[in-house]
């Protein structure tokens, strides 16, 4: 079961949330609830979304990255992708993610790329 | 399902059996619960791959039948458990697939239908489901009358490439 939950890495101001398997309507139901809660509780100012366990995606996916990119946009925070497959990269270009999150490949390239752009 | 609808699908039946190849033609229900929506795409595409498409093929299937399956539970019956049916069928190279709820229905298809336009602007939806079955299959029909439900019907060419 652990591959449809979500993990959530508090790294400094970086929360990395590792989605799961399969991410539809179904398995997005607990992440609102729970980065609400992290965000809450603590200063984030980057979520890094992983990808690279993620094999399937529908628009309930792009409608959980829409809104935590809005909210992040509104603090000045920013949102941040890695180990994004051709599958999930297809789903994310339509639903219009791609021009708002940018994407790395790994999780420390996704982390350095938050600490030069914060210290510009 | 219609007395006319009845019967063109018994036709298809024994057209299917006077070819003698049989297995072109599904149907399945089941609950309106999300863990469904799973289930509904996997045998969508075990079905599909009938056609021998490719994985890409294969992904828009799977994507737009969650699309509309998600919409049944979430909108359709607004998280109450009803029935959800969904019908198959193969013909030539194109793949068709139906889901059809009794939920609540809309009442404006075509603002419904609207890219961006969803009736929970405070949730987490994206208001893209209908916009994701337009890009993903070849035709999308959406038929509802509000208070008797809805039926969305989908169709796709399989293994154009290869022609």
């Amino acid at each position: 079961m652990s591959s449809q939950n979500f993990i959530y890495e508090a790294k400094g101001e970086c929360l990395v949330i590792h989605l799961p398997k399969e991410l539809d309507h179904h398995n997005c139901r607990n992440l609102r609830y729970e980065t609400d809660l992290i965000l809450a509780e603590h200063y984030i100012s980057k979520i890094i979304f992983d990808f690279s366990r993620t094999e399937f995606m529908d628009s309930s996916g792009i409608g959980v990255l829409l809104s935590r990119y809005k909210q992040m946009d509104r603090s000045g925070g920013r949102v941040v992708l890695y180990g994004v497959g051709t599958q999930i990269e297809r789903i994310l270009a339509i639903g219009g993610v791609l021009r708002l999150a940018e994407t790395c490949s790994t999780k420390e390239a996704a982390i350095k790329l938050e600490r030069s752009r914060t210290w510009k | 399902m219609s007395r006319v609808e009845e019967r063109e699908r018994e036709t298809f039946r024994q057209e299917d059996k006077s070819k003698g190849d049989g297995g072109n033609w599904m149907k399945m229900e089941f609950e309106s619960v999300s863990e469904n929506e799973e289930l509904a795409r996997v045998v969508a595409a075990v079905f599909a791959s009938r056609l021998n498409p490719t994985l890409e093929e294969m992904d828009d299937i799977k994507t737009a039948v969650s699309e509309a399956v998600t919409n049944a539970i979430r909108h359709g019956y607004r998280e109450k458990v009803g029935s959800i049916v969904m019908e198959m069928q193969l013909e030539a190279s194109c793949f068709q697939v139906t889901v059809s709820d009794t939920g609540v229905g809309i009442a404006d298809i075509k603002k419904a239908m609207e890219p961006m336009y969803t009736s929970d602007p405070e949730g987490e939806s994206a208001g893209m489901g209908f916009s994701f079955m337009e890009a993903f299959m070849d035709t999308l029909e959406v038929d509802s009358v509000p208070g008797k439900g809805t039926r969305v019907t989908m169709t796709k060419a399989i293994g154009r490439q290869n022609l």
